[in-house]
């Protein structure tokens, strides 16, 4: 019998074991970003940087150049490199502690000045890496190591929304936040990345794709109840959506 | 044919790094080095280059290195409090292995201190600063002329080792005006770039990076830095003497101070009362060994800095007892006074 294939890894992502808790979804974020990348076949004119927190070894799973920034830096890292060659596509990789408490200076400043780069912004409401603490995205009451007794906005604040925050500046041409949680959540983050890399690849601006993932394993649950968790619980602080678009089709 | 022009160090500096082919410059306002971004903002553009102001300093030198990887002669520049905020990139870069050029046009701290020339960096710049083993590559101008000079120099060992340079200057040399010959008939020859960042089309991919998690991965890059470190203590040694031949006692003084120090010295001469000055222009690599070979034949060495005593732990170091080494420090943008200088030398020469 024939066979066809229908899936296989992409050619610009290693073949190595992703170091992720198995069910984290840093693994399928990555997966998305490099089928975006050979399906726009930008593989040898892609240059990512990759962050402080989980994600830091990502310079070992992308099949493409990568940069690796200092903890909330890479937002800036991304600028530097992008003005020295600007027909590359840039994407800057990270997390919520690396991009929304350390570097939000660096976050804001980038969108503000309209880089005509790719963030690309793993929100799993807490520091991963370091074992579970509070991120700027922890919810209201969430049971993080330096929480124990739940985020208090009395005492720790609200968690910050940074699709929404981003979108208030005029340089930045795309944000959304999807998820990939579930199969739907995963085609439209697909989607989603896929646009904001041609959107940049064409020169028109700050793009910022910030995706819900678990991390089952700091939220001590299974991976399954873990994506359960945000479909049912983390979209209900940040809704699922486009928060800007200036290139509607 | 080079031209001469009365120029501002700062501005030297600044023309000196794009005559050395940076078009890319990442910074901060603070005084008193705003003469150099300002210069930038309008001569990159016109060079074909980019310029940035940054949101700060933090975000300034890692735009340099982002800048750097992406293979570019990128720089940056700063005054004292600027310069702390940007450790984290320094220790970064040079872990990375990446060159670029830097400038810390010191003032006087610690904290905000004041706007008036200061020395007080100098641990900052040669002891590290930035967490770490590591080192960049100092070199201490003392005219606008130098500062013009080293932004070239300072890209071309920062290329050759794959080391950041930093030139640290003070507010006097930043702000006086001298005449300059501008050498603009240089032309930049950066060396291929392999490791850089471009995309990896036709080759494997690159990737620059400071994080090795396995067993030995930083004790590795580690040693690569210090062998590194040992070829540019072996190669790049730089100073300059004045009447030191015959001298008794010898002033050791970099930057501002030395300028002092030469003019006592000068007129110390016209008396015929036997002084030198020795000043070091590259504070890491530091001269040790030349300052230890006169050592054992001068009677005592007088350290003039504009700080409560940095670089005269180096001078004592390097004399390792052979000669008594005083210090005549000027801390918190006070200015050593030539009258000091010379009576400090003449009673030392008895
Ligand atoms: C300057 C600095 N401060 C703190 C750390 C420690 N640190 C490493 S990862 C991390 C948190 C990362 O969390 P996040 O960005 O949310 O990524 P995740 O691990 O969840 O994917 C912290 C605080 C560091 N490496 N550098
Ligand atoms: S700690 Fe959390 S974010 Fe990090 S790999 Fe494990 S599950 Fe993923």
């Amino acid at each position: 019998m024939e066979q066809t294939i229908i899936y296989e890894r992409p050619s610009s992502m290693v073949d190595l074991r992703l170091n992720y808790c198995p069910g984290c979804g840093h693994g399928t974020a990555h997966r998305l970003i490099c089928e975006a990348v050979d399906e726009l076949d930008v593989r040898e004119r892609t240059i990512a940087v990759a962050p402080v927190g989980c994600a830091v070894n990502a310079y070992d799973y992308f099949d493409f150049d990568v940069c690796e920034a200092a903890h909330g830096r890479a937002a800036a890292v991304a600028t530097g490199i992008k003005r020295v060659l600007p027909d590359r596509l840039v994407i800057s990789y990270q997390g919520d502690g690396d991009l929304a408490s350390i570097g939000m200076a660096e976050t804001i400043h980038a969108a503000n000045r309209g880089e005509n780069i790719t963030v690309i912004f793993i929100n799993n409401a807490n520091y991963g890496m370091t074992g579970g603490q509070m991120a700027p995205t922890s919810l209201v009451g969430q049971i993080t190591t330096t929480t124990p007794g739940g985020r208090n906005p009395s005492t720790e604040g609200y968690p910050i929304k940074m699709a929404e925050l981003i979108a208030t500046f005029p340089g930045v041409k795309y944000a959304v936040r999807t998820t990939v949680a579930d199969v739907r959540g995963v085609r439209e983050t697909k989607k989603a990345i896929r646009k904001a890399f041609e959107l940049q690849l064409d020169g028109k601006g700050y793009s910022f794709v910030e995706i819900l993932s678990n991390c089952n394993t700091n939220w001590k649950m299974t991976p399954v109840e873990s994506n359960k968790y945000i479909t049912n619980e983390l979209v209900n602080f940040f809704p699922i959506g486009v928060y800007k678009d200036d290139y509607k089709e | 044919m080079s031209k001469r022009m009365l120029m501002k160090g700062n501005i030297a500096l600044a023309e000196g790094a794009v005559i050395a082919g940076c078009r890319y410059y990442f910074g901060y306002p603070i005084t008193p080095q705003n003469e150099i971004p300002e210069y930038m903002a309008s001569r990159l553009p016109e060079a074909g280059g980019v310029f940035v102001q940054a949101e700060s300093e933090v975000a300034s030198v890692n735009m340099v290195l982002g800048a750097a990887s992406a293979g570019a002669r990128a720089m940056t520049t700063t005054s004292s409090p600027g310069f702390s905020l940007m450790q984290e990139g320094v220790s970064y870069l040079a872990a990375c292995h990446l060159p670029c050029l830097m400038a810390n046009v010191q003032r006087g701290g610690p904290g905000l201190g004041n706007i008036a020339a200061s020395q007080a960096d100098y641990f900052q710049a040669v002891k590290g600063g930035g967490h770490g083993d590591y080192h960049l590559i100092v070199l201490a101008p003392n005219s606008p002329q130098e500062m013009m000079d080293f932004a070239i120099l300072g890209y071309e060992l920062a290329d050759t080792y794959r080391i950041p340079s930093l030139i640290l200057s003070d507010g006097v040399i930043g702000l006086m005006m001298e005449s300059v010959t501008v050498r603009d008939d240089y032309v930049p020859k950066p060396p291929a770039k392999p490791w850089a960042l471009t995309g990896c089309k036709g080759r494997e991919k690159n990737v620059i990076r400071s994080l090795w998690l396995d067993e030995d991965g930083v004790i590795i890059n580690n040693n690569k830095l210090q062998a590194k470190y040992r070829e540019i203590e072996k190669n790049e040694i730089r100073y300059e003497e004045y009447m030191t031949e015959d001298a008794d006692v010898i002033a050791v003084a970099y930057g501002m101070p030395s300028r002092i120090a030469r003019t006592v010295v000068e007129s110390m001469r016209v008396e015929g009362l036997k002084v030198g000055v020795f000043r070091p222009i590259t504070l890491y690599p530091f001269p040790y060994q030349r300052l230890a070979d006169l050592a054992s034949r001068v009677k005592s060495m007088l350290v003039v800095e504009m700080s409560a005593g940095q670089m005269v732990e180096d001078v004592r170091l390097a004399v390792n007892g052979k000669a008594p080494v005083e210090l005549y420090g000027t801390p918190g943008g006070a200015f050593p006074e030539e009258a000091e200088v010379y009576r400090r030398l003449k009673s030392l020469l008895k």
